[in-house]
């Protein structure tokens, strides 16, 4: 492979960032300019609506919510899939196959189907409007997938490794803690990469789940909204904030996004 | 650091997290698709009725077939053109890391927010997407069937051929050089090279990219339901639309249920043929 540039992924990026470009610039907009019709520079930069959801806690809340339900997710996510990992990885117990196969049958359903009896059982359990709500549902497709990624980056390792540790008089858990993280660091890092952007994006439960307290901003978008008749230069500045997140673990994670992603072999 | 004991505590973080998160909630549905209630607290007994009144429902069957059309579709768009772009970045460099950078956003873009932005883009007057297919003559006419289709895919496309690009691009680094030259000198031409050497290696990548599209584009709800209200007519009303609507609107829980198990059996049967398709089984080191 030669390193030239060749056209097609330029153009091809250049299609996917030109409708975000377009809500850019109609986040700088007024409501009127917007119904003016369609132009590619705002008449003049507009703050007003970002001045709105910075000022109103209804509004910069939604943020906070969300990054608060997504850490915590991202953080049980990552620590329990590593250690299951490492015994898919390295044990050869009975039901191996299988277990690993059940625990990825989760990540197949979809929260449509998991909606009803979560909205109960948090009702029953008092957790509804709160993070850990959110965080622990999010679990059910986001503690496979940890496991999958990291169960590849594992099996990358020689088991030498292990030995050698044994040897050395580490237990199991100074084991995991000074050599085993260490090494695997990129597959942590994509790991909680995934499991950032699947529990990020996600709407129906983190949706559903919620009411005040923890509603997450795409909540509080469909709520403003009623998209027709909705305030369309606030929501489209909504939106624009909705895509930093996700911007900013982009640009931290840009060395792994491009090497870190090849995950072993599988099952 | 052996033996079953170990094992077991290695496993019970995880198996404890989705017991709460995904067996007990799955086992709910089950109950549920088993039993009639009124209230939502007392259940009775009712065998496979829901079963047998879901099986028997035109609409489950067209929202399934409108389901699989739609995953079959997203495959047929996302995974050709995503391997594409992947062999065409450049493979290091300052242009590789920005592209990438750039290729990521829309990953990371809440369902709503991809939602709104496609429903305004098509929308008369004002949206970017109606102006560039009136400029071009035909005009975006969100009440024709295969028109409102086409706006899915691409936005299905704009949001997700990235995930196949990134995996895809991750596999190819990880082929070692000297298999391109050892190529070379047989005299392999360009699909030759991708027949014979890249695309054996972007097996597995390949198969993850595959299962996390297929099952995410056959549940697909918010996305499509902020674009299309499930119309015109039923014509976008999906699986997940219409096991929302039975589950928690009008609060059906055992036809849901029923569905959703029916939903689950499906998903499990056509993930296991991918799997035994692309993954032979484990050779385990003694």
């Amino acid at each position: 492979m030669k390193g030239r540039l060749s056209m097609a992924p330029l153009v091809y990026v250049a299609l996917l960032m030109t409708p975000v470009y377009w809500l850019l610039v109609m986040s700088f907009k007024t409501n009127a300019e917007i119904g003016g019709g369609l132009t590619f520079l705002p008449h003049a930069v507009n703050l007003e609506n970002y001045a709105l959801i910075f000022s109103d806690p209804d509004w910069y809340m939604g943020y906070v919510n969300a990054v608060i339900y997504v850490l915590l997710n991202v953080a049980i996510s990552v620590m329990v899939a590593l250690p299951a990992a490492y015994a898919f990885s390295r044990h050869d117990f009975f039901g191996h196959r299988g277990l690993f196969f059940g625990l990825l049958m989760f990540r197949m359903m979809a929260p449509a189907i998991l909606l009803a009896p979560f909205v109960q059982i948090f009702s029953d359990l008092g957790l509804i409007d709160t993070h850990i709500a959110v965080a622990i549902a999010h679990c059910f497709f986001n503690v496979p997938l940890a496991i999958w990624i990291l169960e590849g980056f594992i099996s990358a390792i020689p088991r030498e490794m292990d030995e050698s540790a044994r040897i050395d008089g580490h237990g199991i858990l100074s084991f995991m803690g000074r050599i085993l993280i260490p090494q695997i660091a990129p597959g942590i890092a994509v790991a909680a990469f995934f499991c950032f952007m699947f529990s990020w994006i996600e709407y129906m439960l983190a949706n559903a789940l919620t009411t005040i307290d923890a509603k997450p901003i795409a909540g509080i978008m469909t709520r403003a909204a009623g998209v027709m008749t909705g305030d369309l230069a606030l929501l489209s500045a909504a939106s624009v904030l909705g895509l930093l997140p996700g911007l900013i673990l982009i640009i931290f994670m840009r060395k792994y996004l491009a090497t870190g992603f090849s995950m072993g072999r599988v099952l | 650091m052996s033996g079953r004991f170990t094992v077991f505590l290695l496993l019970l973080p995880a198996l404890l997290v989705m017991t709460v998160s995904g067996v007990v909630p799955a086992g709910f549905i089950a109950f549920y698709s088993l039993h009639d209630t009124f209230a939502g607290n007392s259940f009775v007994w009712v065998g496979p009725q829901w079963y047998v009144s879901v099986l028997s429902s035109p609409e489950f069957w067209w929202a399934l077939a409108r389901s699989l059309g739609y995953s079959a579709l997203v495959l047929l768009i996302e995974v050709p053109l995503g391997i594409y772009i992947a062999l065409r970045l450049p493979a290091a460099g300052p242009w590789a890391a920005v592209l990438i950078v750039l290729l990521a956003i829309p990953l990371l873009a809440p369902q709503i927010v991809v939602g709104y932005l496609f429903k305004v883009m098509t929308m008369p007057r004002i949206g970017l997407l109606h102006a560039i297919f009136t400029a071009m003559g035909p005009g975006l006419d969100m009440n024709n069937k295969a028109v409102v289709w086409a706006v899915l895919l691409l936005m299905d496309a704009w949001h997700w051929t990235s995930l196949v690009v990134l995996l895809c691009y991750a596999g190819l680094r990880a082929i070692p050089q000297a298999y391109y030259q050892a190529a070379r000198i047989d005299g392999a031409g360009r699909w030759a090279i991708f027949r014979h050497i890249e695309l054996p290696r972007l097996r597995l990548v390949l198969l993850i990219a595959i299962l996390l599209r297929l099952m995410d584009s056959f549940m697909i709800y918010a996305e499509a339901y902020v674009v299309t209200r499930g119309g015109p007519g039923v014509s976008t009303t999906f699986l997940s639309h219409e096991l929302v609507q039975t589950a928690t609107i009008q609060f059906d829980l055992g036809e849901g249920g029923a569905m959703s198990i029916l939903y689950l059996l499906i998903v499990v049967a056509i993930s296991w043929a991918f799997f035994s398709l692309i993954v032979p089984r484990r050779e385990r080191p003694a």
